[in-house]
């Protein structure tokens, strides 16, 4: 049952090729494995702690208030992941910017507070957490695995083509056109 | 002239959507007409340029004379919170028309992250003004927001044009609907390429 | 219903003050080792703490910041933390290392948005690049792409960010030779 709650949230509830949410970190960080990497962990984390903060509270929230509530607690986690990647992990912290506040107003976040924390237990909450953390930043790591070595011919920053990459992968157009791609395959396999 | 230089950027080279990928959630959820798409532009555009206007307040006079800087995430996501709730009902009394418009897209656009994703962005970044940079004042921050969103507006509209043509096209099974949006995206983002080295 | 609200924001805030004041120290130290590790690739070996030497010069409206390297008391080379706006991303910030005599020693890439596997060959760890103004004394060499009539090879396709690059490493020699004399 508990192992469940892990791996729903890696294959059949994966959030970014089953659910499609967000979407926005998805395709701004993965120009390559290891920043997708990072990208997936920073939001593992606010994922796992505010789970388990809002399981902690929801019954004491009043329904009217409940989004800004779950907003606020969700942006002292996020603001916490900042002061933290500062601290110890500052060039990541560079390299990830703008999507690092914006984890805030990532749908997978909230959606999870919304759908399952509030309903169940701290420790349920902490496991959903974890398991949709990972299958996101599973997701990532894939997609900025792929990119890295068709636009800069490398993987996790080891160069595998002496010719190096396509660049355009890495830019832009790149991140939209490899997720299109890697849904289609995942569409296929599903069947 | 300036001004001219910062909005033809903001819409064109540096578009949120297709350069920065602010705001790809509601890009693929709502662009499926155009009619849509234009109104939650609208919606946007509204909501971020006063969500930069108050968050700018809120950063220069608020967070920096008392160092806590760091509250920055937190202070602006309550701000565009509230905004979206007070925009919402004053709406609903003032124009009933604009509010069906745009009322149903609202309550999606607190968690949009291209509307924090601008407001941060003014306030955090140096701009070029020919030549010389640095930090927006107020008018040219709400300027560069209302520019932005015109951006994403533009970008939203094309892309739910493209997509009512799609609907009548023979797509093979495994691409319909977002991995053929995605590529569609993909080739408007190497489209809007073009701008780049424009200003 | 406010009263929850409140309580949540409040305990919201507390929890980020004490956070704060913990990563402060680490934050700094964080910033300042990142710092000093840039200066320590540009300069020739030296044995005192440039960064607790720091002489700030205004160049073109923005304060750059200069970090004297001594060895035994003598000046054996000048870091400067330096900036363009030019970027194809915008901000790029350098650490370029002058000798005493306005040689450049070398030049390390503290931050940068340029894009990936285009502009950020600027990088010494992406190219070759910046390793052809090592040596070269700015008053021979013209700090500017061949394209403006400089000496600079740009990188393939990334015109800008090498413009950019040369803006900001002339900057810096500007802030050097006018600034460097309290040392001496």
């Amino acid at each position: 049952m508990n192992l469940k709650l892990i791996t729903k949230g890696i294959l059949k509830e994966n959030p970014t090729f089953v659910l499609l949410l967000g979407m926005c970190p998805t395709l701004g960080t993965t120009t390559s494995a290891m920043n997708g990497m990072g990208m997936g962990l920073a939001t593992l984390f606010v994922l796992i702690l505010s789970n388990m903060a809002i399981a902690a509270v929801a019954a004491q929230i009043p329904g009217k208030v409940r989004i800004p509530a779950y907003i606020v607690i969700i942006a002292a986690f996020v603001t916490i992941l900042q002061l933290l990647m500062q601290a110890y992990t500052p060039a990541l912290y560079e390299t990830l910017g703008l999507f690092i506040p914006l984890i805030v107003v990532n749908c997978i976040v909230l959606g999870r507070a919304e759908t399952f924390a509030a309903k169940n237990s701290i420790a349920a909450s902490a496991l959903d957490g974890v398991g949709v953390g990972l299958g996101f930043t599973l997701s990532l790591t894939v997609i900025g695995a792929v990119r890295e070595l068709l636009g800069s011919g490398a993987l996790f920053g080891y160069p595998l083509l002496p010719s190096g990459g396509i660049t355009v992968f890495v830019l832009a157009p790149g991140a939209f056109i490899v997720l299109g791609y890697l849904l289609v395959l995942f569409n296929k396999i599903k069947r | 002239m300036e001004y001219i230089l910062i909005i033809i950027s903001a819409v064109f080279v540096n578009n949120i959507l297709l350069t920065q990928f602010l705001g790809v959630c509601p890009f693929l959820g709502v662009s499926n007409k155009v009619s849509t798409s234009a109104g939650m532009s609208g919606a946007v555009m509204f909501v971020m340029a006063i969500a930069t206007l108050f968050t700018y307040l809120l950063q220069y006079y608020v967070l920096v004379p008392l160092h806590i800087e760091f509250m920055q995430t937190v202070g602006f996501i309550l701000v565009i919170a509230a905004l979206v709730q007070m925009v919402e009902i004053i709406l609903k009394k003032i124009s009933p028309a604009l509010y069906q418009a745009l009322g149903i897209f609202l309550p999606l656009i607190t968690t949009n992250c291209a509307v924090l994703g601008v407001a941060i962005l003014v306030v955090s970044k140096e701009f070029t003004f020919l030549g010389a940079s640095h930090y927006l004042n107020l008018a040219q921050s709400v300027v560069i927001a209302v520019a932005y969103a015109a951006g994403f507006g533009l970008a939203m509209t094309l892309f739910a044009g493209i997509r009512e043509q799609l609907d009548l096209a023979e797509v093979p099974k495994a691409f319909r609907g977002a991995p053929i949006a995605l590529i569609t995206a993909g080739i408007l983002a190497l489209a809007f390429m073009g701008f780049a080295g424009l200003v | 219903m406010v009263v929850a609200l409140l309580v949540i924001t409040f305990v919201a805030a507390a929890a980020l003050g004490a956070v704060y004041v913990f990563t402060e120290k680490p934050v700094e130290a964080a910033r300042l080792a990142k710092i000093n590790k840039a200066i320590a690739e540009v300069t020739p070996p030296f044995d005192n703490s440039p960064s607790d030497e720091v002489k700030e010069v205004p160049v073109d409206g923005r304060t750059l910041r200069l970090f004297p390297a001594k060895k035994d008391g003598i000046l054996v080379g000048i870091a400067v933390e330096t900036a363009s706006t030019k970027g194809f991303g915008g901000l790029i910030t350098l650490m370029v290392g002058f000798l005493p005599d306005g040689t450049i020693y070398n030049t390390a890439v503290i931050s940068h948005t340029e894009t990936p596997g285009l502009g950020d060959k600027i990088d010494k760890r992406k190219s070759h690049f910046s390793v052809q103004f090592e040596g070269k004394h700015p008053d021979s060499f013209k700090l500017a792409v061949r394209k403006d009539g400089g000496d600079v090879d740009a990188i393939t396709a990334s015109t800008i960010s090498s413009r950019a690059f040369c803006d900001a490493v002339e900057r810096a020699y500007r802030a050097a030779s006018s600034g460097s004399g309290q040392w001496q």
